[in-house]
């Protein structure tokens, strides 16, 4: 840390953008960075949790999970999972723009990669719509009439189904919230070299976000019913 | 002070007139306050409400069980007096109380900063307590809930009709307040200290708070997806932990102990840091083995998360899991007697001052060490069969958490009581109170090791009628102890007022903290400073007061 | 009179009590000592050291370092003891012997329900013959209880849907407390009751009270109240797989995995016929699933069945019963706490 000393250069010092407690720029800059790694490894902790839990499950109940996986629809998820493929790069030539100072390319970008969550929510909102009008929703008005042995362990299949990717869309509609701030900051000119920080920080969130859905996507649309004797 | 004021030549500085605490007026530069002093101000008042009120349930149920038969309330009232008494200790007391209230306060000053990384965030936190607290305080009183803070299913989320969603719900919010004090601290131990001050220059305090800030951020959000998951069981009647639907009850359990175990170490560790800090001044003594000391409190931290079922032993996992996990018990006692000891040896050939805090912190270490001696006789698997859900288990977690926690909080309150109020409390009244906490203490929870050998499980409203004379013993320590706790309340309000005016340095201590007025300025230190010398170097110190002995 | 009313040590009346014992006052030996070397050397040397006018500031001498090690490696070994003798009383904990009694014990809130072999249905009173082991089976109705009896120094959960056995030999007659260990709710503190220890040949009678025949005897009446033989018949011409001589077997399921067809094995293929099915029978089962229709208590009467079913002679047989107490009369009055069979409970 090179830069401890204090009021090294007055023009860091009275950079509109330092807040008091840091000594200048760089030191805020990384320590902004490392906040939100910890805050993501928090998150990790959250998923892999329910994740765990969905595991365990899935090797108690391989049928119900098969089942369970049926319902899903491969084609919606496998778009929704390009969208977001796509949505990681329009974010992280964001954060490149932002670096390099030019606004309205940072604004534009910015833009491109909300406009792609908002295609994700859109898709996972008609999917959602899909299975609660097949009663694939859990609790009281789940409905599930082919195999009711399996019924309760189907609906458990579909608690995590929702609570996981409700858990992820959760995240998304926080990362629009944020990317329409950046946007206006980006806007209103806050971003230089020297200070950019938030949209880096934002692009980590919304990387980490996207990386949520790569495990998901996989985990609820592809391999329920891997390993286990088809018979339906 | 009786012994002449220590303090190296560099820290000389004019008495400033403003501080933080009179900086600014009124009560929107409290509520809307950044200065991480003055947010650990509000956690200060905060946690001490919740205290009480935990408190209040402590005594109600020692007063209950005076008797056998389970007369003055009814079991419904029992449970949830137990339960409350719990869940309000647990979540809203012993897992912020040191890092938010003392950590908040010190944390940045004695690593030499102007404040936390991220002081919006650390409002936030503060303001995400309140909101706990506050639907805590709705649940109790629209009835309360009577699962035992531990929640486990089927009962909690099928059967209790009591306001499980609330209490849920409540704890969750207040998993993120604790959360974000963690995020917190590991960033500004990171990137915010002063120039000079590397990581073994740092006091014994700020390594132990950031072993807890790690377990902070990994293991609550394990309990955050559990109360998830439980919260969306109860309202949506599924099973994801109910058998009769396919869930496992097992899983709820290794689920909420891969959190609440490691929050022990939440508790214990700062506490633990608060005892070398302490011991450090009252000897004025470097730690022995300062680096043991260090890294044994990021073991404690790493060993803590693979302990969890030991709390499991008789729930019902494999005799061959039972086993790892009684082996990994052991070596999580490893590191916590490296402390003890390592404390011990600190005392030898040291100037040892029989104040206050130090009184405090040697009874802490007395308390914790049968605390944790007793937690042997938990992990030897065969032993915990018959002592598990027992009084055996309340007097062990009674004397690392009370005795362990509570007396490390006294004992580091006393001690930068000055510092905090610039103010000195009155040193007879703290003596007496550290020694009725102390001998209060162990008459109240001394006997519960009997009647948990005895064969009396814990959580019981009526009990067989052989077991009286201990509840009784125990009973009469509660009320000593609850004397023992009112009067530093009692005295170091009055100190706010009446208090002799402490001066930079009163203990003559070495750190960061000690070189700033007391209370101090709003950004701490007037300029930025720049270590040069090791933790607890008195030696040094001793040097610079050679040359400054008649300032 | 005043050691009665106010005990210090627990009743010793299982074979586990003194090992337990033992292995108690072996780590309060232990740890007590270097508790109170602990307490003695921080009092002495701060009374020694004590700030005085020429003790200012400390000595800037230090104990050897060796110490360091010394209190790292020598509790580690202490520590290894303590886990060796805890985990060995553990396996003796969960060591059933071969020739264990049966005993099949349902929690639900806020009692305590146990059905001996021979029929007996008691709540909140455990009879139990002295000097042999008693091997207990038990699962919950609601939520999770916990069986513990102080005196014999052992407990264990009792889980809803789930079996587990726990066992004891207890060694001195005489009346023990039962209680609930695990948090149930409103009257947990009221799930108690007592165990009644009695000489071998008491138990004899106090078992011949009972009026209902074995409880494997009442377990083949539920067999077929449910129909199951219409299936699982004694040749394997059945519809659903032979179950004489299976308990105890390891049995191929349609997957390939084996697995053992022991108490949870039943229980599951009672409740879920889908989870595990055998090789060669039909996937779905045909068999209709009893989730919700067949109790606790008739559950464990169908397992003491399918446990009694042997290959070469498939009725029920009485459960490990000496003849001439079959024969002896049940007159005479019901035993303390005996439950009174409801009505209708059989067919």
């Amino acid at each position: 840390m090179s830069e401890m000393t204090l009021h090294d250069s007055p023009e860091h010092a009275h950079h509109p953008f330092l807040q008091h407690h840091f000594e200048d720029l760089g030191q805020q800059h990384e320590a902004s960075t490392l906040g939100m790694w910890m805050f993501l490894s928090t998150e990790i902790l959250f998923f892999g949790g329910v994740l765990c839990a969905y595991w365990i499950y899935r090797i108690m109940y391989p049928d119900a999970w098969a089942i369970g996986g049926e319902q899903q629809n491969t084609l919606f998820g496998g778009i929704n999972t390009i969208v977001l493929i796509i949505s990681s790069l329009t974010m992280a030539l964001a954060v490149r723009n932002a670096q390099l100072g030019r606004r309205q390319a940072t604004v534009v970008m910015l833009f491109a990669t909300l406009i792609f969550g908002s295609i994700f929510l859109a898709v996972k909102g008609y999917e959602y719509h899909a299975h609660y009008s097949e009663g694939l929703f859990p609790g009281t008005h789940f409905t599930w009439h082919e195999n009711p042995a399996l019924a309760s362990k189907v609906q458990l299949f579909m608690v995590f189904y929702w609570s996981m990717t409700g858990l992820h869309a959760l995240h998304m509609v926080i990362g629009a919230g944020l990317l329409i701030w950046m946007m206006w900051r980006a806007w209103r000119g806050d971003f230089s070299p020297e200070y950019y920080g938030p949209v880096e920080v934002m692009g980590l969130y919304w990387h980490f976000v996207d990386i949520v859905w790569i495990f998901l996507f996989p985990f609820l649309y592809l391999i329920p019913h891997f390993g286990v004797a088809h018979h339906g | 002070m009786s012994s002449l004021t220590l303090h190296d030549v560099r820290f000389i500085e004019p008495e400033k007139t403003r501080n933080y605490l009179n900086d600014d007026y009124g009560a929107f530069s409290w509520l809307l306050t950044r200065d991480h002093k003055r947010i650990a101000i509000l956690y200060l008042m905060s946690v001490t409400v919740m205290f009480m009120l935990g408190g209040f349930f402590a005594v109600m149920m020692r007063i209950e069980l005076l008797t056998p038969e389970g007369d003055m309330v009814t079991s419904d009232t029992y449970n949830k007096f137990f339960t409350l008494h719990g869940v309000i200790m647990v979540f809203f007391f012993l897992i912020p109380v040191i890092p938010a209230v003392l950590g908040n306060f010190l944390l940045p000053i004695m690593i030499g900063a102007k404040d936390l990384a991220f002081p919006r965030l650390n409002l936030l936190s503060w303001y995400l307590y309140i909101i706990a607290a506050a639907l805590g305080l709705f649940m109790m009183i629209s009835g309360g809930v009577d699962t035992g803070w531990t929640f486990y299913t089927p009962f909690s989320t099928q059967y209790s009709n009591t306001h499980v969603f609330a209490t849920l719900f409540a704890a969750f919010i207040a998993g993120f307040s604790s959360i974000l004090t963690g995020l917190n601290f590991i960033v500004t131990i990171h990137r915010m200290r002063a120039p000079g001050l590397t990581w073994y220059r740092l006091p014994l305090f700020i390594w132990s708070l950031y072993a807890t800030s790690l377990v902070q951020l990994l293991a609550t959000p394990i309990l955050a997806i559990t109360l998830t998951m439980l919260m969306v069981e109860r309202v949506l009647k599924v099973g994801i932990f109910d058998p009769a639907l396919g869930g496992d009850p097992l899983l709820l359990q290794h689920m909420f102990w891969f959190y609440s175990h490691p929050a022990v170490y939440i508790m214990i560790l700062p506490a633990m840091g608060v005892a070398s800090e302490v011991i450090a001044a009252f000897t004025r003594k470097k730690i022995f083995g300062y680096k043991f000391v260090a890294y044994s409190s990021l073991a404690i931290a790493f060993l803590g998360f693979l302990v969890w079922a030991h709390h499991l032993f008789v729930s019902g996992i494999s005799i061959y899991s039972a086993m790892i996990f009684s082996f990994l018990s052991y070596f999580v006692a490893v590191p916590s007697a490296i402390k003890v000891f390592n404390w011990t040896a600190t005392l030898y050939k040291g100037s040892v001052s029989w104040q206050t805090p130090m009184l405090y912190i040697m009874g802490f270490i007395g308390l914790f060490t049968i605390g944790g001696v007793t937690g042997l006789f938990l992990a030897a698997i065969g032993l915990d069969v018959h002592v598990t859900d027992t009084y055996f288990v309340v007097a062990h977690f009674h004397y690392v958490m009370v005795g362990g926690v509570v007396m490390a909080y006294l004992a580091g309150i006393h001690y930068w009581w000055p510092k905090i109020t610039g103010r000195m409390y009155p040193e007879w009244w703290a003596r007496l109170a550290a020694l009725l906490v102390f001998v209060g203490f162990n008459l109240t929870f001394f006997p519960q090791f009997v009647l948990g050998y005895l064969g009396m499980p814990r959580r019981y409203h009526a009990y067989a009628p052989e077991f009286q004379v201990l509840n009784v013993m125990s009973t009469a320590g509660a009320s000593v102890l609850a004397v023992g706790y009112a009067l530093p309340l009692g005295y170091l309000l009055w100190s706010l007022w009446f208090g002799r005016k402490a001066g930079v340095n009163p203990w003559g201590a070495v750190g960061l903290e000690w070189t700033t007025s007391s209370p101090p300025p709003k950004e701490n230190f007037h300029e930025t400073p720049v270590v040069t010398w090791d933790a607890y170097d008195y030696p040094a110190m001793l040097k610079a007061m050679g040359e400054t002995q008649n300032v | 009179m005043i050691v009665q009313d106010f005990p210090l040590w627990p009743q010793q009346a299982s074979t586990f009590a003194p090992q337990m014992d033992a292995l108690f006052i072996f780590m309060c030996v232990v740890c007590g000592s270097v508790s109170i070397v602990v307490f003695l050397l921080i009092f002495f040397l701060a009374a020694k050291y004590r700030r005085r006018p020429d003790n200012q500031l400390a000595q800037e001498q230090e104990p050897p370092k060796i110490l360091e090690a010394a209190w790292i490696i020598i509790p580690f070994f202490i520590f290894m003891g303590m886990f060796v003798w805890g985990a060995w009383m553990f396996f003796q904990l969960n060591r059933v012997p071969d020739n264990a009694l049966d005993i099949y014990a349902t929690g639900k809130q806020w009692m305590w329900k146990f059905q001996h072999p021979s029929g007996q249905r008691e709540i909140n009173t455990l009879h139990v013959p002295v000097g042999r082991p008693v091997r207990i089976t038990m699962a919950s109705e609601d939520v999770i209880h916990s069986l513990y009896f102080p005196a014999f120094r052992t407990k264990a959960d009792v889980l809803p849907n789930r079996y587990k056995t726990m066992w004891f030999q207890a060694t001195k007659t005489g009346q023990y407390h039962i209680f609930c260990a695990e948090y149930c709710g409103t009257l947990h503190s009221g799930m108690i009751g007592w165990v009644d220890v009695m000489e071998p040949t008491d138990y004899q009678k106090w078992l011949a009270g009972g009026t209902e025949g074995s409880l494997a005897s009442q377990g083949e009446k539920v067999f077929q109240k449910y129909a199951c033989n219409t299936c699982h018949t004694n040749d394997s011409t059945g519809r659903g797989p032979v179950l004489a001589g299976a308990y105890g077997s390891n049995v191929m399921l349609d997957d390939d995995t084996i697995v053992r067809f022991d108490e949870n094995y039943i229980r599951e293929s009672i409740l879920n016929p889908q989870a595990k099915v055998v090789k060669g029978f039909a996937r779905p089962s045909i068999m209709p699933t009893f989730q919700g229709q067949v109790n606790e208590e008739d559950l464990l009467k169908l397992l003491a069945y399918v446990q009694s079913l042997d290959a070469k002679q498939p009725a029920a047989k009485p459960v490990e019963l000496p003849s001439s107490f079959q024969a002896s009369s049940g007159a005479g009055k019901t035993p303390k706490g005996q439950e009174t069979p409801p009505k209708g409970q059989t067919p």
